[in-house]
């Protein structure tokens, strides 16, 4: 290898160079899956980069991308970067409304997208965003008779043609690219105001993904499935950034719905996925054990109890009985090897979860059989890296220990600080919030509670804002409560009221799959969500919840005073598109209590039912006024049983 | 955005004074209309005007006992249903009728029937001309598989599907064929609001991206006046309107027997 190659355009070329014939993307394309070598998709982004620059994009420019993981869209951020541009992925599934905000902010004016869908969002957008001037779509069905936007596959064309006639300019832009040149440019989740564009250098994310690399010895021969939203850190630094620092492959599924079959044939060596997907694994794998024969099920039934047993500290590589070792071996041959297969994760030597917290029950079932399910601590501000679990150290209520060339630090008011070649360059025109999310020592200000355990992991609490007073002054951490009551799998959403109050109140959305799989058996009868959420059955369920959470909030010191008092469950689903959720699914607790202030009015003033009319918002955009009478219930707290920290 | 560009093209299906009765009961009487190349062209009517009749003289289901039908041309008393599928018309069916134990995939295969020349032996020993097909057929597949969307079930056997993507995988089954004209029998009956709009946007698409001449029955007045070019509409066996949808609309008769407006 020559030298340490520092921009992605140039480490393209690099693999391009050392390893032609290598596949580096697929994708699953009409049934079968389709390979393109890193040869082949160095010349289609030198292709593709002309094209822009036969259209007029230059130095300095923003452009937009949107659409599913596919794999033009990721050329296309490269593309783009090798023009010394600035990619600017955005999130498929937001509507138009959500458009003009991001691309009026980065004064987008290319862009590429998938298809029609987003090319109909983006004309719709333009009326209210003067700049946007040029789109380019890839899959042209229905596209016809539209105009003034254009195919890739012309763009392509053009740049071919820009290429013959340009000869070597390609590579004295590529050349022109610094290590410290802004890379992309991500726009937060907004769980407090609006997004704001975080840019990150080369540099930074070639920093975050080296270490990565190195931490978890990852190299060409791995092989990852790149499903998450384009626009999520976490998808930049897997399917992007250790993606041309590896050089490994990145296969990208045929649909969103078809992700689980695509996954099985791929077996990917290196997976990542947030709790939710885990989870809605896990309980497919349930439902269908509940379907199977008596034979398989106690099969299932045996050996998931041996695997809870040992089967995490097998793969931990703890000291284990020989009785227990041949236990599981079996277990092994039996039911964890069928069951990795089934759930595509045979070849798995790395998985990672972040973004929410993972329940113990689902992080202990994975890793008991066998899948190195390990969670890591980072954000869009970090490039997704600040903590890792190293192998062998894996535990569930710490997120790693700080990663290589990461410093961390916690202030006294116990927020977590990090520092290290993989912060931001800067908030997109907002010098305010750079200035105070970075200080002057160079830390970047994460707004998380935590602190270091005994072995040196981190622990987060809770956002360090969120944190509150009872009216009692006990601690109050609304996450903490709320991902207690949300690692049962009935329950879907939670929200925890209690700061300045004199107890908590919480808002629950009920698990439509699992609650719903429930009164299947039961012989429960329901209409829809509404419905099914109303019923006393249902409530019953949900107490028995929280009921739990709350025996175990009495052994948690000062977290005792948090137990629940008093909950309701929603008439409808919390959801992105009514705001109530951010992108990526996390609640924005202040939003949804102004807009349910009855509800909570109602929790606190001891109210038995309360009318409720809210306005929700379909995905074709219509809305429609749904009204409820909701039924607010009571818990059964325990005393506090101090000196004891679970 | 745009709306259908579909220009008015060369009539290819002409049926002339057709008159259908099953016994003394009198299904069609005396029903003239055409279809031009690339049209929507809608059937509407209440229960039992002759709706599905009428669909079932063009596919050659029934012959009229009066009456000329004329396609690309040709003149004749009645169709026969394998010429019918060889002339590039195509089907759905009020009553999905799709092979519930095989795969989506299976069962769109067999849309590509007729396209298949290699012989019995041929295809079980899978060698030659039998292989070539298959994978010809197969691409041919996919694509529509594709096109309409259904890849994540692909290889679930439909009666594990819920109605609305069983309509779909019919429609697949139908567009295999390559059809120059297809017939959709209420394509949208039994579905709830957002699968009817994935099914008017199929339509569409299939309208426009491969120039296909549709003709559809169906009970969704709202569908039929916002997707069809020209509808036709059917009244106790008796043609009482033809026009475009707002000339249907308008019409005094149609309203009086069909829409019921009060008067």
């Amino acid at each position: 290898m020559d030298d340490v190659q520092d921009t992605f355009p140039r480490l393209l070329l690099q693999h391009a160079r050392v390893r032609p014939e290598h596949p580096a993307t697929r994708e699953k394309d009409l049934g079968i899956w389709q390979t393109w070598s890193w040869r082949e998709v160095a010349d289609e982004v030198r292709a593709l980069a002309c094209g822009l620059a036969a259209h007029g994009f230059t130095r300095g420019m923003h452009l937009a991308i949107v659409g599913d993981n596919r794999p033009r869209l990721y050329w296309a951020m490269v593309a783009a970067q090798a023009l010394g541009g600035v990619p600017v992925p955005m999130y498929q599934d937001a509507p138009a409304v959500d458009f003009v905000y991001v691309l009026n902010d980065a004064a987008i004016a290319y862009a590429i997208v998938e298809d029609q869908e987003q090319v109909d969002k983006l004309l719709e957008s333009r009326a209210e965003v003067p700049t946007l001037a040029h789109i380019f779509y890839d899959d042209p069905r229905g596209l016809r008779h539209y105009e003034g936007v254009t195919a890739y596959d012309r763009l392509v064309e053009d740049g071919r043609a820009f290429d013959r006639a340009h000869p070597g300019w390609y590579e004295a832009e590529v050349a022109k690219g610094r290590s410290d040149d802004v890379s992309v440019m991500l726009y937060t989740s907004g769980t407090t105001g609006r997004p704001k564009g975080v840019r990150a250098s080369h540099a930074a994310f070639i920093a975050a993904a080296r270490g990565g690399c190195e931490f978890d010895r990852l190299d060409a021969s791995d092989s990852v499935l790149s499903y998450l939203p384009m626009a999520w850190v976490g998808d930049h630094l897997f399917s992007v950034a250790q993606w041309l620092v590896a050089g490994f492959t990145i296969n990208c599924p045929e649909s969103g719905d078809t992700v689980l079959t695509d996954l099985r044939e791929i077996g990917p060596t290196y997976y990542f996925a947030p709790p939710r997907v885990f989870e809605n694994l896990l309980t497919q794998v349930t439902i269908r054990m509940e379907d199977a024969g008596a034979l398989k099920r106690w099969l299932y039934r045996h050996f998931m109890a041996v695997a809870r047993r040992c089967g995490a500290e097998i793969l931990g590589g703890k000291p284990v009985s020989m009785a227990d070792r041949l236990h599981y071996a079996l277990g092994n041959w039996l039911v964890y090897g069928p069951l990795r297969n089934v759930l595509g994760m045979s070849r798995i030597r790395v998985a990672y979860t972040a973004g929410a917290a993972i329940g113990p029950d689902l992080f202990r079932f994975y890793r008991s059989i066998g899948i190195n399910l390990k969670q890591l601590y980072g954000q869009t501000e970090t490039c997704a890296y600040a903590c890792l679990q190293p192998d062998g150290d894996v535990k569930l209520d710490a997120v790693g220990i700080p990663a290589p060339g990461v410093e961390l630090k916690i202030t006294a008011g116990g927020e977590v600080l990090v520092r290290g070649p993989m912060l931001l360059t800067e908030y997109y025109n907002r010098p305010d919030a750079t200035a105070e999310s970075i200080d002057a020592e160079g830390y970047f200000h994460t707004g998380d509670a935590g602190f270091l355990d005994d072995s040196g992991q981190l622990k987060i609490i809770d956002r360090a804002k969120d944190v509150g007073r009872l009216a009692s002054g006990a601690m109050f951490a609304p996450n903490y409560i709320e991902n207690k009551l949300k690692f049962f799998a009935h329950i879907k959403e939670a929200v925890a009221f209690g700061d300045g109050r004199d107890r908590v109140c919480a808002f629950v959305n009920i698990d439509m799959g699992s609650v719903g799989n429930w009164a299947e058996r039961r012989g429960l009868a329901y209409s829809g969500y509404t419905d099914l959420a109303a019923k006393p059955e249902v409530y019953a369920l949900v107490r028995e919840c929280i009921e739990k959470t709350n025996a175990e909030l009495a052994h948690e010191g000062e977290l005792a005073q948090s137990q629940v008092h008093r909950f309701l469950i929603l008439h409808k689903e919390l959801d992105p598109d009514d705001e109530e959720l951010t992108r990526t699914r996390k609640v924005r607790r202040g939003f949804v209590a102004d807009k349910y202030a009855v509800l909570v009015d109602a929790l606190y003033a001891g109210r038995d039912v309360q009318h409720i009319e809210t306005l929700v918002r379909f995905e074709d955009g219509r809305s429609r006024m749904v009204a409820a009478d909701i039924v607010i219930a009571d818990a059964k707290t325990y005393p506090a049983l101090s000196g004891k920290a679970a | 955005m745009s709306g259908p560009t579909r220009g008015a093209g060369e009539v290819i299906l002409a049926l002339e004074r057709i008159s259908l009765a099953f016994g003394g009961v009198k299904a069609l009487t005396d029903i003239s209309f055409d279809v031009r190349e690339h049209e929507i062209r809608a059937i509407i009517g209440p229960n039992g005007a002759g709706k599905s009749s009428m669909l079932n003289v063009i596919n050659g289901v029934y012959r009229p006992q009066e009456g000329t039908i004329t396609f690309r041309g040709a003149v004749r008393r009645d169709m026969n249903s394998h010429d019918v599928a060889k002339n590039g018309i195509a089907r759905t069916f009020q009553n999905i009728a799709l092979f519930r134990g095989m795969s989506v995939l299976d069962n769109i295969m067999t849309g590509r029937n007729l396209k298949m020349r290699a012989g019995i032996l041929e295809q079980a020993i899978w060698i030659g001309r039998a292989r070539r097909e298959e994978l010809a057929n197969r691409l041919k597949v996919e694509e529509v598989i594709d096109f309409l969307e259904i890849q994540h079930i692909r290889k679930t056997p439909v009666g594990r599907l819920p109605y609305g993507l069983q309509k779909r995988v019919e429609l697949a089954r139908a567009l295999a064929a390559e059809p120059t004209l297809l017939l959709l029998d209420e394509p949208m009956a039994g579905m709830n609001v957002e699968e009817k709009q994935d099914m008017c946007r199929f339509i569409l698409d299939v309208n426009e991206q491969y120039g296909t001449t549709i003709v559809l029955i169906e009970h969704d007045m709202g569908v039929v006046m916002d997707i069809c070019d020209r509808v036709v509409v059917l009244d106790y066996g008796k043609k009482i309107g033809d026009g475009t949808p707002d000339e249907v609309r308008a019409s005094k008769t149609v309203i009086d027997a069909y829409l019921g407006v009060a008067h």
